[in-house]
């Protein structure tokens, strides 16, 4: 899988209340948690998301509540992944159960600027900067998550499974 | 091969006789949560399994306890789907309106956690029972799904930090000013997918409620789960409570860390953290004058009967400031009671204080105590990130339950000592 766009920069710590903001929980239909994606963290907001498009941030993106509506949110935004010096660990499960790309690499989180041009091959896990030319390499997925990702996600796994046990 | 409790718990659940950190294992769990905001999804992706029934009605608990009692009409919607939802699949502990409390002082009080448990929710503070010796951790609402269909989950098996204590504690110090200066210490991120095991004579004097406190907090510091060694505080916390056998697991004395942090505890005073990350806390007698419009003492955090008790010790025959509104929330209908027949809840309301039915509410900004822009609040919540109780514009503060009260009363952030 390529996966190619532009990079909106966030910084270290964005939690989730940034990322997707409570007073909108109530609901959980993407379309609508999707027009508040960042609200609280993009001083631009509304931004104008184009498909394909990266979120390039600092440490522990994510950090905060376990709520599923944030990588939803994201996703549903037309975000094709998200790329971060680390992750905090609840948003790292979420974003793999429910389909959502992320990449830890330290090197794209320090080098990569607004608006610079992005291809990421999810398979190497190389990001590529095609404004600078310069690449940078991302921890490998672990075996189990590309295992959940081969299955569509981890309601296809589990689908499976009971059908195993059956 | 010595074991953490941490690893011996997730061995137990997954039928072996040991594991090691960074093995990824299929666990049995007891218990599995869902509250008003991560239960819906969890149901639709339940749906979709295509799974008939739950992996046990008895072993599934719901929670509607953000937005209620229903704040407008799409809340409702949600917490229906949630109730329909029990409804049909006859979920044993389903706790609505009236009878229910914030989840996470709600299920131990119920006795539906116990000592050696395994229990996942979709809840980031579902890690408040560690406090009772169970491995418990917040997931998100697809992983709350297929454990209610199959009664197991994934798990990577995290390495552990140990944080040991000694000292007596200072007047006004308890559970959370020792967790709000370990996270000080350490950072939002200091223990990234590990397990913190809170142990030592400072520990083993603690009650149970500031083992709660402490616990529900480790996902502040990035933490999978927050662990204290179950002992006999704890026994006595569980006896005629928790209906399943429990197993009371300790670490073995060699069990491997990959770091100790050692506290002498008697040197610790109670912590404000500033806006807007819980990491930036400091001592009250260095906060400096920062006054407040709000102050908020309830939560997942200290919503339990100590923690009525302390701030109710310091508004006791005082006035909450003109320009400051004390908003005090019951952990649970129990508490809510238990407050009442020990007269705090007068004492409360005679300060000057609005007194809630238990709910989330204003710590997530959900309802019942929304900032607006440049307003500032003192909370014994869990998290002062930017706009986390409403305007991004607004700042939090945390601190204890006492502290809270005592800014109440000075319309600025202040020790009890200054209002004794």
């Amino acid at each position: 899988m390529k996966l190619q766009g532009r990079a909106w920069k966030f910084g270290p710590d964005v939690d989730t209340d940034a990322i997707i903001p409570a007073r909108y929980l109530n609901t959980s239909d993407p379309a609508e948690l999707a027009e508040h994606c960042m609200e609280d963290a993009e001083p631009s907001f509304p931004p104008a998301f184009q498909n394909g498009d990266i979120f390039v941030a600092g440490k522990n993106f994510g950090c905060g509540s376990s709520r599923e509506h944030a990588p939803i949110a994201i996703k549903a935004a037309g975000v094709s992944c998200v790329i971060a010096r680390t992750f905090a660990r609840i948003f790292y499960r979420n974003a793999f159960n429910i389909g959502l790309p992320i990449f830890e690499s330290p090197e794209a989180a320090e080098d990569v600027r607004e608006g610079d041009k992005l291809a990421v091959d999810a398979c190497s896990g190389i990001i590529t900067n095609l404004t600078t030319g310069r690449k940078y390499k991302s921890a490998p997925v672990p075996p189990f998550m590309q295992e959940i990702i081969a299955a569509g996600g981890l309601i296809n796994h589990v689908s499976n499974r009971l059908k195993d046990k059956e | 091969m010595p074991m953490t409790i941490t690893e011996k718990i997730l061995a137990a659940h997954a039928g072996r006789d040991r594991v090691v950190p960074g093995e990824l294992i299929n666990a049995r769990v007891d218990l599995v949560l869902g509250n008003d905001i991560t239960a819906p999804v969890a149901i639709k992706e339940f749906n979709k399994i295509g799974a008939t029934d739950v992996f046990d009605r008895q072993r599934i608990a719901l929670v509607p306890d953000h937005f209620t009692p229903n704040k407008d009409i799409k809340s409702a919607e949600q917490s229906k789907i949630v109730r329909d939802f029990a409804g049909k699949h006859q979920i044993v502990n389903y706790f609505d309106v009236g009878r229910m409390g914030i989840e996470h002082c709600l299920l131990p009080e119920q006795g539906l956690v116990g000592p050696g448990d395994l229990v996942i929710g979709a809840d980031s503070h579902t890690c408040t029972y560690g406090a009772l010796g169970a491995f418990s951790t917040g997931m998100g609402s697809t992983d709350i799904a297929a454990a209610m269909a199959l009664g197991e989950t994934w798990l990577k098996v995290p390495e552990s930090l140990k944080f040991v204590f000694a000292g007596e504690l200072k007047p006004w110090v308890g559970g959370k000013d020792l967790i709000l200066r370990v996270i000080g210490d350490i950072g939002v991120d200091g223990a990234l997918y590990r397990a913190m095991e809170f142990t030592g004579p400072t520990i083993e004097n603690l009650s149970m409620d500031g083992r709660f406190t402490m616990c529900n907090m480790a996902v502040e510091a990035g933490a999978k789960n927050g662990i204290i060694p179950p002992d006999e505080i704890t026994r006595a916390y569980v006896e005629g409570r928790c209906r399943r056998p429990c197993e009371f697991y300790r670490s073995d004395p060699d069990a491997e860390y990959v770091k100790v942090f050692k506290y002498d505890a008697s040197k610790i005073e109670p912590q404000v953290a500033f806006p807007h990350l819980p990491e930036n806390s400091r001592a009250v007698s260095e906060a400096g004058h920062v006054e407040i419009d709000q102050s908020v003492i309830g939560s997942c955090t200290n919503g339990r009967i100590e923690d009525l008790r302390d701030a109710a010790k310091v508004l006791q025959g005082k006035k909450v400031h003109k320009n400051v509104r004390l908003i005090i929330l019951p952990g649970t209908q129990d508490i809510y009671l238990q407050a009442l027949g020990e007269g705090l809840i007068e004492t409360f309301v005679r300060a000057g204080a609005a007194v809630s039915t238990p709910t989330c509410g204003p710590c997530l900004g959900g309802h019942m105590g929304i900032l607006a822009g440049g307003e500032r609040c003192i909370a014994t919540t869990n998290r002062n990130f930017a706009g986390r109780m409403g305007h991004t514009e607004s700042e939090i503060y945390l601190s204890n339950p006492a502290v809270a009260a005592a800014s109440a009363i000075l319309g600025r952030i202040a020790g009890p000592w200054e209002v004794e």
